[in-house]
């Protein structure tokens, strides 16, 4: 028991120190100051894909947002639309704000669709898995890009 | 590591709203009118079954409790309830079960079955009308206390508690559902996205399978620490009980 505390421990203060996290063996990312500069993925983004992501199912960033760019028939309002979003926040601020959103604002309703720890009851094929992949959410922020 | 301890004393939402002010004016004609409402069909299975010898026992129900229009009044607004026998959380399905497996000597009737969901909602419905009235005292309170935590904890993939949807944002949008304050005060309700009858539980389901977390199943004891916390939650609704929903 001890050894395994000191264990975790150790780890904790390891990612602390680095301000480094790799979710679910994916790529890392660094958060400072509200953004994440680097892309999390290599590949070149697509909006396209991007907006197919954001109303697809497994995002279902409209749950919660209206974007009547994407000429959906339905939104929620549980959050602030996203038209002009483009325009109010960089791809960094935005990639921050979609991989964590409670590091801005501990009691954020918004999904953390790139962390995976901390989270509590997560159903068995989904544990350790983040809800969007990193390229996808390349793509989602270069669809975001082009609400302007 | 996860934010499970209670941040505040559990709290009515306010101003306390029943389910149905949150429902469309369709939903809310066919709960109003029994004689539209699909729910009623359950209602005069449930009395047939109510009325049916069964088991080794060959009792029926009314063969101890008579007419159920008067002995089971009030009832359902009590529970879910410390059955003394056992010491543990009961429900109305897990008290029809007890009837049938003890007085009746038969087998207990599965969850979510049409039989079952007839007779739980032929015994709600004597408490229509009736304030919903759970007490918390000593012999309940771990449930209590373990439903409240289950409602104000995150879980899932989405990381969301039922307080951030029931609490926070009632009659807000998630796409294209009002969401409600959550109640129990109408269950068994005819929901016609299900074109059936479904239990408190499986809505519950519903709401965990919708945060991508683990499904705990009808009955459990997760569920049933919920359902009291609930109950306490909606002291000032009345029964609903046949209920009707989108
Ligand atoms: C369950 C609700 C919910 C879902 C689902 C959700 N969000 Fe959000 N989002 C919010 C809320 C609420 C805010 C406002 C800030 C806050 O409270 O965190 C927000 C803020 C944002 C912002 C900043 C908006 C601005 O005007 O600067 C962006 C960008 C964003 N969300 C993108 C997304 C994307 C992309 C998805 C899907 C991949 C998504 N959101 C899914 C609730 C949600
Ligand atoms: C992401 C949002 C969300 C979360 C989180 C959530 N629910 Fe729900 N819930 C809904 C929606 C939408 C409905 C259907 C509309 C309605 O009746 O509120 C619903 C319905 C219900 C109902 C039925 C209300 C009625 O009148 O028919 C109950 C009870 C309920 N939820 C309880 C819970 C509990 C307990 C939890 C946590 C275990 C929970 N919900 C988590 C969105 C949510």
């Amino acid at each position: 028991m001890p050894m395994k505390h000191w264990a975790s421990v150790i780890a904790m203060v390891a990612v602390a120190l680095a301000g480094c996290v790799a979710p679910g063996g994916g790529p890392p990312y660094q958060m400072s100051g509200g953004e994440i500069r680097q892309p999390l993925a290599n590949g070149v983004p697509d909006a396209e894909r991007g907006r197919k992501v954001l109303v697809s199912r497994e995002a279902n960033c409209i749950l919660c947002h209206a974007v009547p760019e994407t000429g959906e028939r339905f939104y929620g309002n549980l959050a602030p639309p996203l038209s002009g979003v483009g325009k109010r926040s960089s791809a960094a601020q935005m990639r921050a704000r979609i991989v964590d959103p409670q590091a801005f604002n501990a009691e954020s309703i918004m999904p953390a669709y790139y962390r995976v720890e901390g989270l509590h009851r997560v159903a068995e094929p989904l544990r350790g898995k983040p809800v969007l992949t990193a390229e996808q959410i390349e793509d989602v922020i270069a669809y975001l890009q082009t609400l302007q | 590591m996860t934010a499970s301890a209670l941040a505040a004393e559990p709290k009515r939402p306010e101003p306390l709203k029943s389910g149905i002010d949150f429902s469309g004016a369709e939903v809310r004609a066919l709960q109003q009118d029994d004689f539209s409402s699909p729910a009623m069909l359950w209602i005069t299975r449930g009395e047939k079954l109510w009325n049916e010898p069964a088991g080794k026992s060959e009792k029926s129900c009314a063969g101890c409790h008579q007419d159920a229009r008067a002995s089971m009044k009030g009832v359902s607004a009590k529970y879910p309830k410390v059955d003394p026998g056992t010491a543990r959380l009961t429900n109305i399905e897990g008290r029809i079960n007890q009837c049938r497996e003890r007085n009746q000597q038969t087998a207990p009737l599965r969850y979510e079955s049409d039989e079952l969901l007839a007779l739980t909602a032929y015994v709600g419905m004597q408490s229509r009308g009736v304030p919903v009235n759970v007490v918390i005292d000593p012999q309940n309170q771990r449930n209590f206390r373990r439903g409240a935590d289950i409602f104000y904890t995150r879980m899932g993939q989405m990381n969301l508690a039922c307080t951030h949807c029931h609490d926070r944002n009632f009659g807000r949008k998630l796409l294209n559902d009002t969401i409600s304050q959550g109640h129990g005060n109408p269950y068994p309700v005819y929901r016609l996205e299900w074109q059936t009858m479904g239990s408190l539980h499986r809505r519950l389901r519903a709401c965990f399978f919708g945060v991508r977390a683990e499904l705990p199943p009808a009955g459990s004891q997760d569920l049933l620490d919920l359902e009291l916390f609930l109950a306490w939650r909606s002291q000032g609704l009345i029964v609903e009980t046949p209920g009707v929903r989108k």
